[in-house]
């Protein structure tokens, strides 16, 4: 009697545990209508823009969309941590429906996760930039609006310097900030060290050199950190020479990314080196801080090619449709809609994706600067890992922070050495990663 | 005839006028022990902590040796075997074994603390106003948030922040000829160590005065008959009961200055030299995807851990003491 109770018990355990384990599998049933399927029902969209969740407009978007087709349903899951949390939990496939494409994933890997939408020649025909999240002809992502570098900077403190046009050499760029460390009381530069990722930002600009293959050109190079041989060498030549000289914050270890748009909005802080969605952003800071938006101006960065400067433009993140969606249909219909019919793109004050899409007032500046703009060229076929490779070979994080922290450190005197000696370790670290990827 | 003595679930006594064992009564003696309790009621008991503790500590565990013999990134479905070439490359990189000079300071503010704690916990074990406020006061710390407490810390060591005035306030001269708490390479370590030790002294504090308190009171007054002072009864009485406590302490520091990665990550994210051993293997975890190698780092973190656990107890062995 006993015995038969605690056989039951043990029973309705291994019932139950094997329920619970099916239901968490998730309704992977209907995927065969694929992307040209009946526009109905719900999507989950994953996003990095926790902001626009907060404040209503990804609801905004979710209403206007459920209007345009009928019977959907659009929800929001905003990440935080967007690159760690979605790379951990892309092989269980639990990414909801649409994604913005971690870029950890290796081109390579992109079939094993992500829907292919189409070729590249076709998509291209309507939007830009496709080839960069891309194998082997198929397209696995649809950008959601477009980058350039520059300086955001406040005109009001360059002005009270006597600084009435941009820089156009290095050079020029450092007495300019020495003119504005006399003449004001601003900081002429803020690193923003301590958040990491603003370092990543001085590694946004390859076209700099007026060379559309620069990004790829650097992973065969032997030396990049010398000289003026790739645009490595001149931006993190200046961002060495700015702290070297003495240009930067005090502590760079107590910066913050939150405080430092209140001070180049109110002209604590002259001159930033940040992606053009940042404008947007430093604009609405000086709003908040009630002073006028149009203070915060951008200038490219001080290099020229015969005489002009050229920036480059590239995309920010990709939307991605989920290989284990049920509902592909609606997925695809969501990130046509958000890519070319919202106002994503130009409340951001970005380049929009559309091939049609004109330049944004926030770039106001560049186009009478006479800034030309231009496109890197995707890697090689059968090179698409290379520069990942090397990156992690050499431990040099050319998209990260951390080495760009060292060299900080080792121009404010933190840290032994001098620009020759780092630069120098840098090329030869660089040329072994490149001889042991063959 | 014998009848069957005693309860059936004996199930040894049989008589041999009985059929042979019935298939009942075979599995009632392989069933039940000697009480006539079910023998696999011990095990219904742990089975859930046993759940727990398999899904959660050993299973991932064996999945990080396994991890530790691949060059997995994280994200590819499948996982190439390399032996031990993470092991290779882990060794013949220095650099990757300098940030344990890093621990150095946290195992020195663990000796810190300790002291701090054991001078506490001896003072408010005997009776003192406000006994029950101290001990609040002093276990605070322990209870709150890492993240939450790295915030604090980050603000009190900016520039002008809270120590800058406080030191200002107490005559050591303006905020500007201190030196950079967190930004000078030579007390980024020092500060964040006095961070950790404020942070843990509450754990310490309430171990020892869970000993101290746990030592007859009888004792005390017998000391007090023979005429000892408050020193020989710290000496004699108090110490010799808490070396147990002490011991178990030890091998916390330093296991815990080893793999030290909270309050670093959140104040300065390793920078400026403060990069610890376990910031580093996230680091190469997340940053340069190489999972694979930062679970062979991970490794070698456990097996360091247990070495340095083994020579400590077998230099200081645990001997029993007895008191009374």
């Amino acid at each position: 009697m006993k015995m038969r109770r605690v056989i039951a018990g043990l029973g309705v355990f291994v019932v139950a545990a094997g329920l619970t384990a099916c239901s968490s599998g998730g309704g992977s049933g209907s995927s065969g209508s694929g992307l040209n399927g009946k526009v109905t029902g719900s999507i989950k969209v994953l996003t990095q823009r926790t902001d626009l969740i907060t404040d209503g407009t990804m609801k905004r978007y979710a209403s206007e969309f459920e209007k345009a087709y009928p019977g959907t349903t659009v929800s929001f899951e905003g990440i935080t941590t967007y690159e760690q949390d979605v790379t951990t939990r892309l092989s269980s496939g639990n990414v909801g429906d649409v994604l913005a494409l971690p870029t950890t994933v290796a081109p390579n890997q992109f079939s094993s996760f992500f829907e292919p939408l189409g070729s590249v020649s076709d998509l291209s025909k309507t939007y830009r930039f496709m080839t960069a999240k891309a194998y082997d002809g198929t397209a696995y992502g649809v950008p959601t609006f477009g980058n350039t570098m520059g300086f955001v900077y406040n005109k009001t403190v360059w002005n009270d310097a006597g600084i009435t046009t941009p820089p156009t050499t290095p050079d020029e760029f450092i007495s300019d900030l020495k003119q504005i460390k006399a003449k004001t009381s601003a900081v002429p530069y803020d690193t923003n060290y301590k958040d990491q990722w603003p370092l990543s930002q001085w590694n946004g600009d390859p076209s700099m050199t007026g060379d559309k293959n620069e990004n790829n050109a650097i992973n065969t190079m032997k030396a990049p950190w010398t000289g003026t041989n790739s645009y490595l060498a001149i931006s993190d030549g200046l961002l060495f020479d700015i702290v070297h000289d003495g240009l930067s914050e005090t502590d760079p270890t107590t910066t913050a990314w939150e405080g430092s748009k209140a001070l180049i909005a109110t002209g604590k802080v002259a001159t930033m080196y940040l992606g053009s969605w940042a404008i947007q952003q430093m604009r609405d800071a000086a709003t908040t801080a009630g002073k006028d938006p149009n203070e915060i101006g951008y200038m490219p960065f001080p290099y020229q090619v015969n005489g002009k400067f050229v920036a480059t433009v590239a995309p920010d993140y990709f939307s991605a449709i989920n290989k284990k969606s049920s509902n592909k249909a609606t997925a695809m219909a969501w990130i046509k809609w958000f890519t070319l019919n919202s106002d994503y793109a130009t409340k951001s004050g970005a380049i929009g994706s559309s091939v049609n899409s004109k330049n944004p007032s926030t770039l106001a500046d560049f186009t009478a600067d006479g800034v030309q703009y231009l496109e890197q060229d995707p890697a090689p076929k059968g090179q698409e890992n290379l520069q990942a490779t090397l990156i992690k070979t050499s431990q040099i994080d050319l998209t990260g922070g951390i080495y760009r922290q060292k060299l900080v450190d080792v121009a404010r005197g933190a840290a032994s050495g001098t620009k020759t000696s780092f630069f120098d370790n840098l090329n030869k670290e660089w040329a072994a990663a490149e001889q042991s990827a063959g | 005839m014998s009848e069957i003595t005693g309860d059936a679930a004996t199930g040894v006594q049989f008589d041999k006028v009985l059929s042979p064992t019935s298939a009942r009564l075979r599995r009632r003696r392989w069933l039940r022990g000697p009480n006539g309790e079910l023998r696999v009621t011990p095990l219904l008991f742990m089975a859930v902590p046993l759940v727990l503790l398999i899904t959660l500590t050993y299973y991932p565990v064996a999945n990080l040796f396994w991890y530790s013999f691949t060059d997995w990134d994280g994200i590819a479905l499948g996982k190439n075997f390399i032996g031990l070439k993470n092991y290779v490359s882990l060794f013949t990189n220095p650099q990757y074994f300098q940030v344990f000079t890093v621990s150095l300071y946290y195992f020195v503010a663990s000796f810190v603390q300790m002291a701090l704690a054991l001078y506490f916990a001896t003072i408010l074990s005997f009776s003192t106003r406000f006994r029950n406020l101290f001990k609040g006061i002093i276990f605070f710390p322990y209870l709150l948030n890492g993240v939450a407490i790295g915030l604090m810390f980050l603000f009190f060591f900016r520039p002008g922040g809270t120590l800058d005035a406080t030191l200002a306030g107490l005559g050591f001269g303006p905020a500007s000829s201190h030196p950079l708490w967190l930004g000078n390479p030579s007390w980024v370590n020092i500060s964040m160590a006095g961070a950790s030790v404020w942070r843990y002294t509450g754990l310490n504090f309430v171990l020892f005065l869970g000993a101290i308190q746990s030592i007859p009171d009888e004792i005390y007054e017998a000391a007090d008959l023979d005429g000892a002072n408050s020193w020989h009864k710290f000496r004699f009485i108090i110490v010799p009961g808490i070396k147990r406590i002490i011991s178990l302490l030890f091998i916390l520091a330093i296991a815990g200055s080893l793999s030290v990665f909270e309050l670093p990550y959140i104040m300065t994210g390793g920078a400026n030299g403060s990069s610890t051993f376990v910031i580093t293997t996230v680091q190469q975890a997340f940053v340069f995807q190489r999972v694979g190698f930062a679970s062979g780092m991970a490794v070698i973190l456990l097996i360091v851990v247990l070495l340095v656990t083994f020579v400590q107890r077998r230099l200081v062995p645990d001997d029993d003491v007895a008191l009374s």
